[in-house]
């Protein structure tokens, strides 16, 4: 317990000493996170500062061993780095793909020399990932997809196409699911990592509902992939899709759950002046009493998960409940908002992140689905 | 530390859960029930709650308790809830224990024994009007002697009939509606003055309507600061409020464990009706909302553990939150078990009657989302 202590009087001193000010404010738009990558660009030189400060501690990914790049913390020190950069109001300083997806899957299912090849990249921002899963017939029923990788001997010969694939015109590699045999539908899958410089991808954004573009089509040509890029045995991707999915959920969930925020009446309240219909404060209050209790729940799902203690399903949970959450939160900042909420304005208006909102339960799993999971694995109910 | 219980609070888990199904199952709330019992619990299944150590979770080990927390009392309370054991546990073990925590060593000394070993049943006198408002005590307690003299009515005092003590919410000065001026006292049964009337309630529990006229205590009677008593209340009924939402997880737990069974046995058009997606999608929501609930639970008891300045917020959060999956758990439960549903003899109505006291004690979800509304100065 002690030690713990001098941990976090350690950590505090070190964030107050080289978390910049303009580094503890909320995100506000797309230009305060840094996805790194070959294109990566800071928008100011404290985001490059903080960036630098804690990739040089391997504190992007502080729970990966430091062979592969990370902080080599233990679970409750992971936490406690994480408490007292929410109690700064530090912001992430790397937003990435390969840590939230891809690296939990590497570390789990990689081979010794795809760990120490992938892993350093990913927590030093070197490369940004894209994650190639739905395709424009393979939706919610994911393992239908079509994309085929055929053996050719020495390489992978990749042809299809993905849809609703995050930034890939913004990625420099991706982490694909390919058919490998026609034959089988789950046990027909594999996992495949390509450079998306290779001969014959292709991007082309989505124009979303909301105004902005965080998705693509993409194209497979005769792409060649070099045998050595499979992540777990051939037909066996399947397994390995499933655990990141799981990765993917948590994050969703997580998502506008960040340091701060910690009550939307009170936020509304001081931006809009106090609320004059008493009916509106009420869902706003009751908006709250489910917030609050959702962190209580993230927190616990995290920490349970980090003891090996979560249900495999809960993640479906997190993700159902947290998504639904955020929906209803930014329809109350809408109506809190009234006419000065319809103007269409930039990428960071109310109205745009209200839009964009609506795909947080049809992402990464439906609603639906994640429903249909938590009733046939966690509540047994028959035929599910 | 972690929001998950410790290999401890699982060991106390495991004992409470078969003690409870053993000595107190749905079967022991029928048949006090039935026979109209007068008491509307068993003072010898309370003895053995004093026997198992569990009576004085909350008790400090100097007086003969188990010197633990609320996370330990929550485990209780939830097995409670799933065998909708009829006992004194919460309004005792937990919110009177936690009142007079708040006393002189005199008081403690008096009262922290009996209750550990299970002679002793308490009550909470804070209630006056027809919702729970503690802001509006008007009992009056004028100064009289050396002590006190209060009058006035309290009612939804549950087991206000029977218990060896009650807390009393007084006013000592100041106006109904204003939280300075609230004086704690601990009452001793049999007081002078003081008339109890039993009324069964829709979980076949009985609360009291209590009179007071002139009734005298003295000074050794306060709990607490006189005029200063609120956060001493806040603190009694935080502590009733998070125990209650403990209990409601349990009865919530049972209701949706039951109706699971029922979901897996089931047949209507030559299928379980649990195969139907219309059903499964409806069981999923509810089970997320009832993990939810007991995340927040949890966390409340964790905060109030460590004296935390939150606790007070996420208390309100808890017992909102516990109420609200609960409610939606037995619900759920009459609907999806049918017209068997609504039968006497099935035991998921049980719960929903369970469900709506404990909804409506120390405050329901209208409530509790209120004050988290003013604890975040909107």
């Amino acid at each position: 317990m002690a030690d713990e202590e001098i941990f976090r009087a350690e950590t505090r001193a070190w964030l107050e000493a080289n978390c910049p000010p303009a580094m503890r404010e909320p995100v506000t738009g797309l230009d305060d996170v840094y996805w790194g990558g070959r294109n990566g660009r800071f928008s100011s030189p404290e985001q490059q500062a903080w960036f630098e400060a804690m990739a040089a501690r391997g504190w992007t990914v502080p729970d990966w061993p430091k062979d592969y790049g990370g902080g080599g913390l233990s679970p409750s020190e992971t936490k406690i780095l994480r408490e007292e950069m929410a109690a700064l109001g530090c912001r992430s300083p790397l937003h990435s793909f390969g840590i939230w997806m891809l690296g939990p899957a590497l570390l789990k299912f990689g081979t010794e020399e795809q760990k120490r090849r992938y892993l350093p990249d990913i927590a030093q921002g070197r490369i940004r990932w894209c994650q190639g899963y739905s395709e424009p017939g393979a939706g919610s029923d994911l393992a239908g997809l079509q994309t085929r990788a055929e053996d050719k001997g020495d390489h992978w010969l990749v042809n299809g196409q993905k849809i609703w694939t995050s930034y890939a015109d913004k990625a420099d590699w991706i982490f694909c699911l390919v058919r490998t045999d026609p034959a089988q539908k789950q046990g027909g899958i594999s996992f495949l990592l390509f450079d998306m410089a290779s001969p014959g991808v292709s991007t082309r954004p989505i124009l979303l509902i909301s105004g902005s573009s965080p998705f693509c089509e993409t194209f497979f040509d005769d792409v060649k992939v070099p045998k050595e890029q499979i992540v777990g045995a051939v037909n066996q991707g399947w397994t390995v899709a499933k655990y990141l999915l799981g990765h993917e959920r948590e994050m969703i969930s997580a998502m506008g759950f960040g340091s701060g925020d910690p009550s939307l009446g009170r936020d509304l309240a001081e931006r809009l002046g106090a609320f004059a219909n008493p009916v509106l404060r009420a869902e706003v209050a009751l908006h709250d009493v489910d917030m609050l209790a959702f962190r209580a729940m993230s927190e616990k799902f995290l920490d349970e998960f980090k003891a090996g203690l979560a249900h495999p399903a809960q993640p479906s949970m997190m993700k159902y409940a947290g998504t639904e959450l955020n929906k209803r939160r930014l329809e109350l900042e809408m109506a809190a908002g009234g006419t000065d909420a319809l103007v269409w304005g930039d990428d960071n208006a109310v109205s745009r992140h209200w839009l964009r909102s609506k795909a947080n339960s049809i992402e990464g799993g439906t609603s639906e689905i994640q429903l249909g999971i938590i009733a046939k694995h966690i509540l047994n109910l028959p035929g599910a | 530390m972690a929001l998950f219980l410790t290999e401890e609070q699982v060991m106390l888990k495991d004992m409470a859960g078969p003690f409870l199904a053993d000595q107190a199952p749905v079967k022991h709330l029928r048949q006090l029930r039935d026979a109209n019992d007068a008491a509307g619990f068993s003072r010898d299944l309370w003895r053995r709650f004093g026997e198992m150590g569990l009576a004085g979770v909350l008790v400090p080990e100097a007086q003969g308790g188990g010197g633990l927390g609320h996370v330990e009392a929550g485990i209780v309370l939830e097995e409670i809830g799933r065998n909708l054991s009829p006992s004194p546990f919460l309004s005792t073990a937990v919110a009177a224990v936690t009142a007079i925590g708040g006393a002189d060593a005199e008081l403690r000394a008096r009262w922290l024994p009996g209750i550990a070993t299970g002679e002793t049943v308490a009550a909470i006198a804070v209630d006056e009007g027809r919702r729970h408002d503690p802001a509006n005590v008007a009992l009056a307690a004028e100064r009289s002697g050396n002590g006190f003299r209060l009058n006035g009515a309290k009612r939804f005092v549950v087991h206000g009939h029977v218990a060896d003590l009650l807390i009393v919410a007084a006013r000592t000065s100041s106006d109904v509606g204003e939280m300075r001026g609230i004086t704690l006292f601990a009452v001793e049964k049999g007081a002078a003055g003081l008339t109890a009337d039993p009324v069964r309630m829709v979980d076949s529990s009985i609360a009291a309507e209590m009179l007071f006229e002139d009734v005298e205590v003295d000074a050794g009677a306060v709990i607490g600061t006189v005029d200063d008593g609120w956060s001493l209340l806040t603190r009694t009924l935080d502590a009733g409020r998070v125990g209650a939402a403990a209990e409601m997880l349990g009865v919530g737990g049972a209701a949706m464990a039951m109706t699971m069974d029922y979901l897996r046995q089931r047949k209507q058009f030559g299928r379980l009706i649990g195969e139907f997606q219309a059903l499964q999608h409806r069981a999923a929501h509810l089970y997320s909302e009832l993990e939810i609930a007991r995340a927040a639970t949890l966390k409340a008891a964790q905060l109030m553990d460590a004296d935390d300045p939150k606790a007070e917020l996420m208390a309100a959060v808890a017992k909102a939150k516990a109420g609200k999956a609960a409610m939606l758990a037995v619900q759920e439960g009459v609907q999806m078990h049918g017209g068997i549903g609504m039968t006497d003899e099935y035991d998921i109505g049980l719960y929903m009657k369970r469900h709506r006291l404990l909804d409506e004690l120390f405050g329901d979800t209208a409530f509790h989302a209120e004050r988290v509304a003013r604890l975040n100065n909107y």
